[in-house]
């Protein structure tokens, strides 16, 4: 039984669309008709069927599904910690079953949900294993155990000889991550590794290893239970159903535009225009210029300039332009200078990279439905608004919007 | 206590140091040697079971049943092949050491997590790096734990063995010597020191387990 849902116009071995072929850190990976039956005398479907995928160089595949689909099943063949039944899979066209297992295993990165990092060993300990293994000398595992940590926003000299029972749950899974780069390895292989922390977090953790894989551009195989997670992350999505089905492999647009099947559809869920604004960041929209005053401005001019905007609040920052408060209107003195003590209200401070998701929902949640866009440094860049990103995405329809039934 | 009563004679004590010390140190090295081959047999079958789970009933089995039969008993069935010698005194001491230790060493092995034992293989280490670099030394809590449990109870177990002969005797010998002269102190020094013994090796080894496992320390004190 061969099942492979394509996005339409791709090719049945589900080739992607792919941008460009070289990448700086990755290789390719391919399934190659991939089936894993557990109980080998069992008829039925088995927990993988017949999976035929590639991952290109470089690029972010995520497989999402149901619980129980054979996501972490695709993934540990590609490591063989799980051997297939049938079917090859191959890492830049070399067939990967006929490699020497624990050779293969230093060249790929791992990082499961629980981490799994040695609790005897020190945070520099931990993420030197593999390069210890290699045979590095100490100081150059020294030096890149350093790297590393600085890498994942942990400061070396204050973690570094600390176990990890002293790291809290985000911390840890940064050292996972840490520890998996260790080689430089050009796969990784990533099985729900933002699970276990929680939402606020796991968010914070998402959006560092999308910037890191800005610099590495390793092949990642991600797993997730989480479509909204497979959204934000993947380049590509391979969306699983139970019996190991790949049920449609594309972009994440591809995926919420036009869903292969009910199945698919389902799963995206319904809220998919909204789904899509995950796709996009605010950079994508034109900010609004924010009517902003320095505190120890003058007053009368602050209120003439507010009265010229059509936004019924001034923007109060500091003197390096840093956001302090929204002052109303109305609540501006006649003369005087302008202090701290009359912003009353505050936005959510958003940056370029946030999502258009995150940014509505964070505007929601506000007391002045705008976000503050600032710069690295903290300083006010502009503003967006609800209504623009509603504008927006009315003069951006995807095809989520025009399409009404997924194509058969 | 005072040196006039007839109970305790210091004066003896004072006079034998030398056969004191000789017997204490005897007795230890008795221990010691038990505990010892106790431990790399019951090591072995650790592995063993921890190749094949299937091997750790039948083999639990058999080290329940030796633990069960007398010591008498067992000087009785050896003395007649192996004679009167330090083999027939310390093939029953280890023979007692093994049902703990080998129930310690496969729960050491055991308590290693399971996502430590996946990132470990995930990583590359291959089944002996594995076992030496991450399952023994997160073993080792529960390792010497039974490894101290053990020592004290052999020790103890010590005291017996001047049954066979002189030879053996460490500080049992002063019980036994005690009795048979009607001399109270030598008892009391051979069950002072006895006692004394098991407690320092006990807190010997909970100082050692501290030592070798300092990441245990550090999650107690935090960050
Ligand atoms: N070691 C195993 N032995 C037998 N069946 C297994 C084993 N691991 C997973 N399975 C079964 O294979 C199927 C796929 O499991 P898995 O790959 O873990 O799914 P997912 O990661 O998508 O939740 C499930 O039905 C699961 O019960
Ligand atoms: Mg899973």
């Amino acid at each position: 039984m061969t099942v492979t849902a394509t996005p339409a116009g791709q090719p049945a071995t589900g080739e992607p669309p792919t941008d460009d072929g070289s990448a700086r850190g990755g290789a390719t990976v391919e399934f190659r008709h991939v089936t894993k039956r557990y109980d080998p005398g069992q008829k039925g479907p088995g927990a993988v069927n017949d999976l035929s995928l590639t991952v290109p160089a470089g690029k972010i595949c995520v497989l999402v599904g149901p619980s129980g689909c054979g996501k972490t099943t695709s993934l540990k063949m590609v490591n063989r910690l799980i051997e297939p039944t049938s079917g090859e899979i191959l890492i830049d066209g070399r067939n990967i079953l006929k490699e020497d297992p624990v050779e293969l295993r230093r060249r790929i990165g791992y990082v499961i949900q629980q981490i799994g990092l040695f609790p005897h060993q020190t945070i520099g300990q931990n993420v030197a294993v593999v390069p210890a293994l290699l045979g590095w000398d100490a100081s150059r595992r020294r030096k890149r155990v350093d790297e590393l940590l600085a890498t994942v926003g942990l400061e070396p000299d204050r973690y570094r000889d600390r176990y990890p029972s002293q790291l809290s749950g985000g911390e840890r899974q940064r050292v996972g991550v840490a520890r998996a780069l260790a080689a430089d390895p050009p796969v990784m292989l990533m099985d729900e590794p933002f699970g276990a922390v929680d939402p606020i977090v796991r968010d914070r953790l998402q959006n560092e290893f999308l910037r890191l894989q800005g610099d590495l551009a390793k092949t990642i195989l991600f797993v997730t239970h989480d479509i909204d997670e497979a959204i934000k992350i993947g380049d590509l999505v391979a969306v699983m159903r139970v019996g190991g089905v790949l049920a449609q492999f594309g972009t994440p647009e591809e995926i919420l535009a036009s869903p292969a099947s009910d199945f698919v559809a389902r799963f995206v869920g319904a809220d998919r225009g909204l789904k899509r604004l995950a796709l996009f960041r605010v950079r994508d929209l034109e900010l609004t210029p924010a009517v902003t005053a320095r505190v120890g401005d003058p007053a009368s001019e602050a209120r003439q300039r507010a009265a010229a905007d059509p936004m019924p609040y001034l923007l109060l920052v500091d003197a390096d332009r840093r956001p302090i408060g929204w002052i109303a209107e109305t609540r501006i003195p006649r003369d005087g200078t302008l202090d701290e003590s009359l912003a009353s209200a505050m936005s959510p401070l958003l940056d370029r990279n946030t999502t258009l998701k995150d940014a509505l929902s964070m505007m929601l949640d506000a007391a002045v439905q705008a976000g503050i866009v600032v710069d690295r440094a903290g300083r006010v860049e502009g503003i967006v608004t609800v209504d623009a990103i509603t504008a927006w995405a009315r003069e951006n329809p995807g095809e989520a919007d025009s399409i009404e039934a997924p194509p058969a | 206590m005072t040196g006039d009563r007839p109970l305790i004679d210091w004066a003896w004590i004072a006079d034998h140091l030398d056969d004191i010390v000789l017997r204490t140190v005897q007795h230890l090295w008795l221990a010691t040697v038990a505990v010892v081959a106790g431990f790399i047999i019951a090591m072995a079958l650790a592995l063993l079971v921890r190749r094949s789970r299937v091997t750790y009933g039948p083999i639990t089995a058999v080290a329940g049943i030796l633990y069960t039969i007398p010591a008498l008993a067992l000087f009785a069935v050896l003395v007649p092949i192996t004679g009167l010698s330090l083999l027939t005194a310390e093939i029953p001491l280890t023979i007692y050491t093994l049902l703990i230790l080998i129930r310690s060493n496969v729960a050491g092995l055991d308590s290693v997590p399971a996502d430590v034992l996946e990132a470990a293989q995930g990583m590359g280490l291959s089944g002996s790096q594995q076992l030496r670099r991450v399952e023994l030394p997160l073993a080792v809590p529960l390792i010497v734990a039974g490894i101290r449990l053990a020592a004290v109870s052999t020790i103890g177990l010590v005291m017996i063995l001047s049954l066979i002969g002189d030879e053996f005797g460490g500080l049992g010998l002063f019980i036994k010597e005690g009795i048979q002269t009607f001399f109270a102190t030598k008892i009391y020094v051979g069950a002072v020191l006895s006692v004394t013994l098991a407690f320092a090796v006990d807190f010997l080894f909970v100082r050692l387990q501290r030592s070798l496992t300092p990441w245990i320390d550090a999650r107690r004190v935090g960050a």
